[in-house]
């Protein structure tokens, strides 16, 4: 194979930048379900009045 | 359970393309194994161009119904774009320095219009953390939304209007792509690595939208605790008297 190192650092940083993005993108979506659910727990139901979420 | 069905087919989709667009195909007469890049240059090129234009429409959308649903759509297509327009930069470098012999120029429209449209994302996301209204955020965002999405039809007429070292359209010309000198391994290699990151794509999309939704949902949560903590120190202050009335 020819200018093999051009083509492992082009499918490299690109496939596992992606791969990377994903991991990353999941703990986002984790983090932000488990905050949720934690404002959800330690929200009294009637500490928001009704009109006042959109 | 659907979006885990299109990511777990997509991550195979991958695999088999790179391995096919690595392994099986045989290398370029003229440009050797340096070729291969070209499947997730394009690959990525194209997406980086499909989130741009989304994020364009989407910023429309929100302009005219101001629904921070098509913010949040906008928002996640320049993220993603963002990823894939630097993916399409390093693949492109990685490909042109051992066939034109450099990394970059900035002479060449293509490459300048694309590193334009990188920093426009780049810029999208920094003016979103300037302002805490979601309302004023999503309008000063889709506006620059709108000018990234009309660098779009710029990068890719770029190598037809002016000249340069990029070379010109491959599938947006069938006189090349469906040549019958074209041999059907390279087009199939590049048809099949576009595919599988057009759902890596959609994959990606699909999550990064649930993640924004989500986390407007946790900034309308702090901004009602905040209202809420307010109204409720107004009340301590302003409450009912402890004074006793005077007598009559």
């Amino acid at each position: 194979m020819t200018d093999v190192g051009y083509v492992i650092a082009g499918y490299g940083v690109i496939l596992g930048g992606i791969v990377v993005y994903v991991a990353l993108l999941l703990r986002r979506l984790r983090v932000a379900r488990e905050a949720l659910r934690r404002d959800a727990d330690a929200t009294p139901p009637d500490a928001t009045p009704p009109d006042a979420r959109r | 359970m659907k979006t885990r069905v299109v990511g777990s087919v997509a991550l195979l989709a991958v695999i088999a393309a790179a391995i096919f667009g690595l392994f099986v195909v045989p290398a370029d007469l003229n440009q050797g194994d340096a070729q291969r890049v070209m499947y997730v240059h394009v690959g990525s090129a194209w997406l980086g161009e499909l989130s741009f234009g989304l994020a364009a429409l989407a910023g429309l959308g929100y302009l005219w119904r101001r629904d921070l649903r098509f913010d949040a759509l906008a928002h996640s297509a320049v993220e993603v774009g963002v990823l894939f327009t630097a993916f399409a930069i390093w693949g492109g470098m990685m490909w042109g320095k051992p066939v034109w012999g450099v990394f970059w120029q900035w002479e060449d429209p293509r490459l300048a219009t694309t590193a334009l449209l990188l920093a426009l994302g780049v810029g999208y996301l920094l003016l979103r953390r300037l302002s805490d209204d979601p309302a004023r955020r999503a309008s000063r965002a889709a506006v620059v939304g709108l000018i990234a999405g009309l660098d779009i039809p710029i990068i890719h007429f770029s190598v037809v209007w002016w000249r340069g070292l990029h070379q010109g359209f491959t599938i947006g010309d069938p006189g090349k792509v469906l040549h019958p000198s074209a041999p059907l391994q390279f087009v199939a290699a590049l048809l099949g690595m576009l595919a599988a990151f057009t759902l890596t794509w959609t994959w990606l999309m699909i999550r990064r939208y649930q993640l924004a939704r989500l986390e407007s949902q946790i900034e309308d949560d702090v901004r009602m605790s905040r209202i809420n903590a307010a109204r409720g120190a107004a009340t301590t202050s302003t409450g009912p008297s402890t004074e006793p009335e005077p007598a009559r």
